[in-house]
């Protein structure tokens, strides 16, 4: 009796370690916000490798997943003759939903793994070291503009995202479900309000703080050798999704509820 | 210039360092000698502030490292890194300037590219390396380059940890003869961490060995072969019995 019991002591405090140190972590990141030197030049290429580089990704997940949306809806709806409800459902599914959950789940898959996986290479090559030995704060250098371009970078991508989602069920609705296309356009357009979108793009940020902040967390704690390497990009990987779905329940919820 | 007391260091159940004292004096080159797993990195990492000492004390010019302003001390050292640590992104010349494009040393880019190509020149690379990466490039270059960054910003004191691991004899005799040269030629304190017997007479003034997490023996190089120290002899012999236990 006392083993499990024991286990079970040991599981929390280990839990509530783990999230001490986590927001330590981010707050260090967040704290560097403010505090110079600032490294530009990093915070463009992280925009780039975390922004444009996912546009194909982005772009073609929203895209299928708007198809196969509409053709559900329209399958389902098909049951209580709704099928008209296509256009409506689609958007406030991709915009609400789909959207945020997907282009971050996707971005966690992209980004976190690379991220964790270059900065545990750097700790186990002690590139880390040598970044502190030559005055440079591997926080600001390396953890500060990832997290914070993944930030910025995540809304337009979600919005992309929407976008192209939407487009999907437009292109099924039209071409094979025999929909009208204005009228499919101005339903999306009829339908959707501020607070959909808002709530999108806001989702959109947290999701990409939380998949870069995992990326540098496990990499900057990374374990030796290949297998520390592989350890972190796996954990983090993990972490980052479901802490993203997560926080997408909670964001719902502060959205929506009431 | 540099005084290590009663320094510990711990990792779990594992006690590396226990209680090492040791002096350099400033402008000598020490070389810390001792197997493999003694301690040896840890001991100037914890000189840089990449690992906090459990107990004891570090000085730098009589000053307590933990109480200097950490830029400024930082600024007044160079490291060559076991494996190079050179960063995979940049180009080998920006690896070099690393230090000159940013913070308190930061020049133009032009003039910090000049210094790179300078200093590559030092070690006896061409500025044809200076546009490639550091994965197109040779162990025994790859080692060169992170010399040059080691003593780009012309530090006071430079750290070699285990300058010629994985290099073949004649490479390894030319990085020795380069830190020989560069630490006189800059009248830089040095510590190098090595194993290698070649490197130990090639470089030092004095050599300390590290043993069980402890300074065994400490003298100048003259007096290394007739030490009088049972684990000092095993060691530079390279014996396989002796005090030193060694797993067969």
């Amino acid at each position: 009796m006392k083993n499990p019991i024991a286990a079970l002591g040991r599981a929390v405090l280990g839990a509530l370690a783990f999230v001490g140190r986590l927001a330590l972590f981010a707050g260090e990141t967040i704290s560097h916000l403010v505090r110079p030197p600032f490294y530009p030049r990093e915070l463009a290429t992280a925009l780039i490798q975390i922004g444009f580089y996912s546009l194909p990704v982005v772009g073609l997940t929203a895209l299928f997943t708007g198809g196969a949306l509409a053709l559900q809806i329209y399958a389902g709806g098909a049951r209580f003759s709704a099928e008209a409800v296509v256009p409506q459902i689609v958007a406030i599914g991709m915009v609400r939903e789909l959207g945020p959950v997907l282009v971050g789940l996707m971005i966690a898959a992209r980004v976190t793994s690379s991220v964790a996986a270059e900065i545990a290479t750097m700790r186990v090559t002690e590139q880390i070291d040598a970044l502190v030995t030559l005055s440079t704060n591997p926080m600001k250098y390396l953890t500060l503009p990832r997290v914070l371009a993944a930030t910025l970078v995540m809304p337009v991508l979600v919005g992309i995202g929407d976008t192209i989602g939407i487009l999907g069920g437009y292109l099924v609705a039209t071409e094979t479900l025999g929909f009208n296309a204005s009228t499919y356009i101005k339903n999306t357009a009829d339908f959707l309000e501020f607070m959909d979108i808002f709530s999108s793009l806001i989702k959109g940020g947290v999701f990409g703080f939380i998949a870069a902040l995992m990326g540098c967390y496990y990499g900057m704690n990374s374990g030796r050798g290949a297998q520390g390497v592989g350890s972190a990009t796996k954990t983090s990987v993990v972490a980052a999704a479901i802490l993203i779905l997560a926080a997408n329940f909670l964001l719902t919820q502060a959205f929506f509820s009431a | 210039m540099i005084r290590l007391t009663d320094v510990h260091k711990s990792f779990g159940s594992n006690d590396v360092l226990r209680g090492v004292d040791l002096h350099v004096p400033k402008g000598q080159s020490m070389v810390v000698i001792g197997g493999s797993g003694t301690g040896k990195s840890v001991l100037i990492k914890s000189v840089l502030g990449l690992v906090t000492p459990d107990s004891g004390m570090i000085e730098v010019d009589g000053v307590d490292v933990t109480r200097q302003p950490r830029d400024a001390f930082l600024a007044r050292f160079g490291m060559l890194f076991q494996g190079g640590a050179l960063f995979d992104s940049l180009p080998v010349w920006q690896n070099v300037a690393f230090r000159l494009m940013r913070g308190a040393l930061k020049r133009p880019k032009s003039e910090a590219r000049e210094i790179a190509i300078e200093k590559l020149r030092r070690v006896g690379l061409g500025p044809d390396v200076a546009d490639r990466l550091p994965a197109e490039l040779s162990g025994g270059m790859q080692k060169r380059v992170s010399l040059a960054r080691a003593i780009a910003a012309s530090p006071e004191i430079i750290f070699f940890d285990e300058p010629t691991t994985g290099l073949d004899p004649i490479m390894s005799g030319v990085i020795n003869d380069l830190i020989r040269e560069i630490v006189v030629e800059m009248g830089a304190t040095a510590i190098t961490i090595t194993h290698d017997m070649t490197s130990v007479r090639a470089i030092s003034d004095r050599v300390a060995m590290l043993h069980r997490g402890k300074i065994r023996w400490e003298g100048p190089i003259a007096d290394l072969d007739h030490s009088n120290d049972p684990y000092v002899d095993q060691f530079i012999h390279g014996r396989a019995t002796g005090p030193i236990e060694t797993l067969r």
